[in-house]
């Protein structure tokens, strides 16, 4: 069928199963790689992407189901968003597969509570692991970015 | 992972969501899809159609029942908005911490509360608490346009609900009680299912237990209860909650320490809606 998606305000269209991914569509359609493909079980995370501003985990939506919504990628925030700037400051990385999934995640958590504790933080990005096992400079970084989102 | 080959179709409302769930048997229901797509990657589920009702409005919705002072949640209302609703954090708490206990904040913004009771998992959040409250369901359908049937009687086996096969959730009414409540949940990991989970709802004296876990479907932890109802103490009457349960033994706990959570959930969650 034949769909309509806007990604970080540019639309794009193509002819997909009704069963494609809204990840692969990111992907390969839009070709906007950014987004990860982890676990592909809604496990990992490294897939959130925002949905009409919420977080989602991309690789368990239909991209039919997004037809006509807004959806936001690690792409469209800019360079020097502060989730950007502060995971690069705080050392919030290593290998980097999941932090374009933390900083989605963090973004969706921050715009729901803007001034989060550690353990809202952390219960906040329950749905997201980092393998590398950098959490704690990934709260860190949250922790910074938090009163800059505001400013 | 892929699901296999189907159809899908946004339904414009529940009553032509109905009348194509009537039109062919292999047909399913979409809400969030947040049980139903992984079921569906894995290839244990596979639809021919999926009826999409994320287009249908005004099923989304929490508010205070005109005619008990109870609360009405519309189906397609999400996880995330049941966890922070203010109405329901008064009214309703458990609800609330049930709702907040599934998966992740990615999973609760798609989940609904509908689709979490007609998925009707054993050892999901929302079904025990359900049951614990004394919900009742709202259904409608293409041969029956609207019938409401009480939680009790809602869970019939393994996945397997009072839903016809062309009916769907509508609405979850939760009755006006002036109630203490508790959910206590034992999960292997942050991130995961509870192994087992008890929820606690008091009505004046009495209490509903409910179990998730600890067989085919929701239970009522019937022998607590009315020990309970007969005087017994708390510790005694946490002892028999898993009389009459069939826990399943897999990869996270037995039989038996299943057996040893409900008793010992039990007492904790007497413990916390009693005092």
């Amino acid at each position: 069928m034949r769909i309509e998606i806007s990604i970080n305000g540019t639309s794009h269209e193509a002819d997909v199963e009704p069963r494609l991914l809204l990840v692969d569509f990111i992907r390969n359609v839009a070709e906007l790689t950014g987004t990860s493909t982890g676990c592909d079980t809604s496990s990992c995370g490294a897939c959130t992407v925002l949905l009409d501003g919420a977080s989602v985990k991309s690789c368990t939506v239909l991209a039919v189901r997004a037809e006509g919504r807004e959806v936001t990628t690690i792409e469209g925030l800019p360079a020097y968003h502060p989730l950007k700037v502060a995971f690069h400051n705080e050392h919030a990385l290593q290998c980097g597969f999941c932090t374009p999934g933390m900083v989605m995640a963090s973004a969706s958590l921050l715009a729901e509570e803007p001034d989060p504790t550690e353990a809202e933080i952390r219960m906040g990005l329950k749905g997201n692991l980092c393998r590398c096992t950098g959490y704690h400079n990934i709260v860190k970084a949250i922790r910074a970015a938090a009163p800059e989102m505001t400013k | 992972m892929i699901p296999a080959p189907f159809e899908h179709v946004f339904a414009g409302s529940i009553a032509e969501a109905t009348t194509i769930l009537q039109e062919d048997p292999e047909a399913k229901i979409i809400a969030g899809g947040q049980s139903l797509l992984p079921l569906m990657k894995l290839r244990f589920a596979q639809p021919s159609l999926l009826v999409d009702l994320s287009r249908v409005g005004g099923l989304s919705y929490i508010r205070e029942s005109e005619s008990d002072g109870g609360v009405v949640i519309g189906a397609l209302t999400t996880h995330h908005q049941i966890a922070s609703n203010p109405v329901l954090k008064e009214r309703c708490r458990i609800l609330c911490e049930a709702a907040a206990a599934i998966g992740d904040p990615q999973v609760r913004h798609m989940g609904t509360i509908g689709g979490a009771a007609a998925h009707a998992d054993p050892a999901g959040d929302i079904p025990v608490v359900l049951l614990a409250l004394q919900a009742e369901l709202v259904i409608a359908g293409a041969s029956v346009p609207k019938r409401t049937v009480a939680i009790d009687d809602f869970f019939q086996g393994f996945f397997q609900t009072a839903l016809a096969p062309d009916e769907a959730v509508v609405e979850i009414r939760i009755p006006n009680r002036d109630r203490g409540s508790a959910y206590v949940r034992f999960t292997h990991r942050a991130l995961s299912w509870p192994t087992v989970a008890v929820a606690v709802v008091t009505i004046g004296d009495e209490a509903r237990i409910a179990l998730a876990n600890m067989g085919d479907r929701p239970l009522r932890a019937g022998a607590s209860e009315r020990a309970l109802a007969e005087g017994a103490t708390v510790d005694a009457a946490a002892l028999l909650a898993d009389r009459d349960t069939d826990p399943p033994s897999d990869e996270k706990a037995s039989g038996g320490f299943r057996r040893e959570l409900a008793r010992v959930l039990t007492r904790r969650a007497l413990e916390q809606a009693l005092a």
